[in-house]
């Protein structure tokens, strides 16, 4: 019979091995589901994790994962802080689609102005309007005690609507011959976010996500908020004693969470969709969760597996049109990393031991 | 008399990297009273769980009434009789007395006939208790009768008892030998575990001490003197603390009128707490846990904010500082829990150095963590309070308990305060660790820091404190010298009578 026994100190190697042995435990039961669905399992691994990258049309791929990666890591580097402190944004999803919306808002309300100042400004407004919706949660956290995971989750819905409301009011194109949707803000010169070299993927979203990583390092590994963070994670009564202000903490990591799921929003709207409309979020928000524990909440190892992520997006995307993949089959394989990621989390802390027979306990 | 109830013959235990026990053997009597004596880790806990089939040996055998006796699971061991009151309590505070002793019993009878079958025991062993109370509103030492009780009405041949005293006063524990003492002359054997050597010299017939796992001897404690027992169990000299001529200076903190509602649903309120501590002063803080130890302790630290003029520093308000404000003036605490208070468990030393040290050591610059110096500072502790670990980047978790102790009492000493509050410093530590804990104490206050301790354990704040004063249900009584009072006062004092009766 199995038996956990507990190690004195976590195990460094298993600390960095457990995201590999997961991904290959996700291509083994995703090979098992897609099987059971009738396609071949190691045509659609290979379709998922090879053709991206390797394929004769990888030259179209390859600067999506940039630009599919860039808001998962922009998100999930957010999320990690809270996640570390031990207060769970659920609801970037929403964040990102108001940050969209506060951006895209200002750029159509100067349409056709031109100004180098345009941009810019809805840099601020998209990192503030993310900021603001979390911080919905977040006094009703600090001020009521309300459930910071429930309100959040929650308000992506709401946030869901208001972009249904803008797409097919406020904000719908005039000129769009009454389908629903904003102008394209890709045909605004000084909105669009383009491509900084045109065809590499890298736009304003690569490079803050780039930024965003190495300032959430930094502060982790050498700032006094980061080492409060942290500690605040690891035991609530110490953090306590050392003097931390909960709520303070809880502002700080819901507001910054926000506002980096904001800009993430407001960078795809001014770019890759380039239009206010009723589909505009994909779940960036919620795969951005995966995201920041496949990444272990550490900034390097999220930006790796924002890529590993994107990765599956695009191969998923690949699959589904080539093979016929359900996209729920998609979204069931990604979600498999996660729940295969948290078991083998376990050995980090625990050690297998084969116990004797005799043992009942 | 003379019947051996239990057999213990070569029981060994290992865990990864250390032998818990190691081929432990020894007799327990029907109707004895028998010690298991020995330092924290000595092996006592594993040895006591194996006899009541909580932990397999990996070798040796037990014999129950001459008959092989090998427990798979406690359910077993209670079948064969035998009982065990733990050192910490498992009842649930927001049910009754009876129906926490029912829910530890494999077939309860109805709540009726439960009540009055505890009513029978509770006086025909002269420990009252009412079944209808909640458990939430009873103290330690009534708690711990729900628990012997729950062993009782089982009828066990061997009764197990995991430091009983340590929660109790002085006055409880006379009531609570009284009880041993009927169930012996009744032909039940006891085993009771302890590490205070007055109290087995007094209680016990027999004793085993253990020490690294190892049986020391077997002894009559009644023939042998405290300090041969204490010399057996640390298997060395020990060297007690011994206090300095201290000198009192002028008044550094001080309590006024502070009170505090409670902060949980079975929390103590603080009720007019006011004291005034000099330089040089230890002021003991005596009374059993659960009386607003930990309440004063926050209060005093920063972790709980009053009204700033309850708390005086050098007469100036600071109730209203958090505990970095009050650590830059030089107030400084180590709370009672170890792990998961005074420090993280799964943070490494460095960074527990930088919890509490970041501002009066200086390990910060505009936000920026000076991680060398933490460590170097960390270092020092090691050194200097004889921390055993393989270096500072070990976790806290990994550290046995003494050495943890002295790691965070350490932290706060070598950051110079002059004023320390110290909540249970030598709690579960051993022998040595603990004469090292009170000496560094002593030699702060010797240097003109004000210390309070607050403890349960009584010998530990006669030993080095110059004033005493009780905490008993949240109030504190006035501070007088220590040599002032007998323990009988001090009992009384625990128990809640005014100090002027």
């Amino acid at each position: 019979m199995l038996r956990l026994e507990k190690r004195p100190s976590p195990s460094q190697t298993w600390a960095y091995l457990a995201p590999v042995l997961a991904v290959i435990a996700t291509m083994i039961g995703g090979g098992v589901m897609f099987a059971l669905l009738g396609k071949d399992p190691f045509e659609a691994i290979r379709i998922i994790f090879y053709d991206p990258l390797f394929s004769e049309f990888a030259w179209y791929y390859r600067p999506q994962l940039l630009i599919k990666g860039a808001p998962l890591v922009l998100i999930a580097i957010g999320l990690s802080m809270g996640f570390r402190a031990g207060i769970w944004n659920i609801g970037a999803e929403g964040q990102y689609i108001i940050g969209a919306l506060f951006g895209a808002g200002f750029a159509l309300a100067l349409y056709p102005t031109e100004s180098p100042f345009i941009f810019p400004s809805m840099i601020l407004l998209g990192a503030l309007g993310g900021f603001l919706w979390a911080m919905i949660p977040a006094l009703l956290k600090t001020k009521f005690g309300t459930n910071e995971i429930l309100v959040s989750l929650m308000l992506v819905y709401v946030a869901e609507q208001l972009l249904a409301s803008m797409s097919l009011g406020l904000m719908k194109n005039p000129e769009g011959f009454g389908f629903p949707g904003s102008r394209n803000l890709q045909q605004y010169d000084s909105a669009h976010n383009a491509e900084i070299w045109v065809g590499s993927g890298v736009h304003m979203g690569v490079v803050f996500a780039l930024m965003a990583v190495i300032f959430a390092y930094v502060l982790l590994a050498r700032h006094q908020l980061g080492f409060h963070i942290r500690l605040t994670g690891e035991s609530p009564k110490a953090a306590r004693f050392a003097g931390i202000n909960p709520n303070r903490l809880i502002i700080f990591c819901l507001g910054s969470s926000g506002a980096l799921a904001g800009l993430a929003g407001m960078f795809e709207i001014a770019g890759p969709s380039g239009q206010v409309n009723i589909a505009f979020n994909s779940g960036y928000g919620f795969t951005a969760i995966i995201v920041a524990f496949l990444g272990r909440l550490n900034p390097l190892g999220i930006m790796l597996a924002g890529l590993l992520m994107a990765l599956t997006y695009i191969g998923g995307e690949i699959a589904q049109s080539s093979l016929g993949l359900p996209a729920a089959a998609i979204q069931a394989f990604q979600g498999m990393l996660l729940f295969f990621l948290l078991a083998v989390d376990l050995l980090t802390n625990f050690k297998i031991k084969w116990a004797k027979a005799e043992v009942t306990l | 008399m003379s019947k051996t109830l239990l057999q213990i013959d070569g029981l060994t235990k290992s865990y990864p990297g250390v032998t818990a026990n190691d081929n432990v053997s020894f007799k327990i009597k029907s109707g004895e009273i028998h010690a298991l004596l020995g330092e924290n880790g000595a092996g006592k806990s594993t040895l006591v769980k194996m006899i009541y089939g909580l932990v397999r040996p990996d070798k040796g055998n037990m014999k129950l009434d001459d008959e092989s006796f090998k427990p798979l699971e406690p359910r077993a061991a209670r079948a064969s009789g035998i009982a065990m009151v733990f050192q910490h309590f498992s009842l649930f505070e927001a049910l009754s007395v009876a129906e926490n002793i029912a829910l530890g019993m494999e077939n309860p009878p109805k709540s009726g006939i439960l009540s009055i079958r505890i009513t029978e025991v509770s006086v025909t062993y002269g420990l009252p208790l009412d079944p209808e109370r909640l458990v939430g509103d009873l103290s330690a030492g009534e708690r711990q009768r729900v628990e012997i009780i729950r062993c009782l009405l089982q009828e066990p041949k061997l009764l197990i008892m995991d430091e009983p005293t340590s929660v109790l006063t002085p006055q409880e524990v006379t009531t609570l030998f009284t009880t041993l003492k009927k169930l012996k002359s009744e032909g039940t054997s006891i085993l009771y575990i302890s590490h205070k050597l007055e109290e087995i010299r007094a209680l016990c017939e027999t004793a085993t001490i253990l020490r690294n796992g190892k049986k020391v001897a077997t002894c009559d404690p009644r023939q042998k003197s405290a300090r041969e027992l204490a010399e057996m169990m640390v298997g060395g000299t020990l060297n007690s603390a011994k206090p300095k001529k201290l000198k009192l200076g002028k008044v550094i903190l001080e309590a006024a009128g502070l009170s505090l509602p409670p902060q949980s649903a079975f929390g103590t309120s603080l009720k007019n707490i006011s004291f005034r501590l000099h330089k040089g002063e230890i002021l003991g803080i005596g009374g059993v846990a659960g009386n607003g130890q930990d309440e004063l302790l926050a209060c005093l630290s920063g972790e709980v904010l009053t009204t700033p003029n309850t708390i005086r520093f050098n007469s100036k308000p600071v109730g209203h500082m958090t505990p970095n404000e009050r650590r830059a003036l030089g107030v400084l605490a180590a709370p009672e829990e170890r792990l998961g208070h005074a420090a993280a468990p799964d943070m490494d030393l460095i960074e527990n150095s930088m919890l509490t040290a970041m501002v009066r050591k200086n390990l910060s610059n505009a936000g920026f963590l000076n991680w060398q110096r933490a460590k170097a500072f960390t270092q020092t502790i090691i050194d200097e309070f004889d921390v055993r670990t393989p270096g500072p980047q070990s976790i806290a978790r990994s550290l046995s308990g003494g050495n943890l102790q002295k790691y965070v009492i350490g932290r706060e000493v070598l950051q110079d305060p002059d004023v320390l509050i110290v909540n249970q410093p030598t709690w579960g530590v051993d022998a040595a660790a603990a004469a090292a804990i009170r000496q560094s104490l002593l030699d702060l206050a010797g240097k003109g820091a004000a210390i309070i301790v607050i403890s349960q354990d009584l010998d530990e704040l006669m030993e080095i404190s110059t004033q005493f004063s009780a905490l008993n249900n949240g109030k504190l009584s006035v501070a007088q010298p220590m040599a002032k009072f007998s323990l009988d006062e001090i009992g009384l004092l625990l128990g809640g009578a005014d100090a002027s009766t």
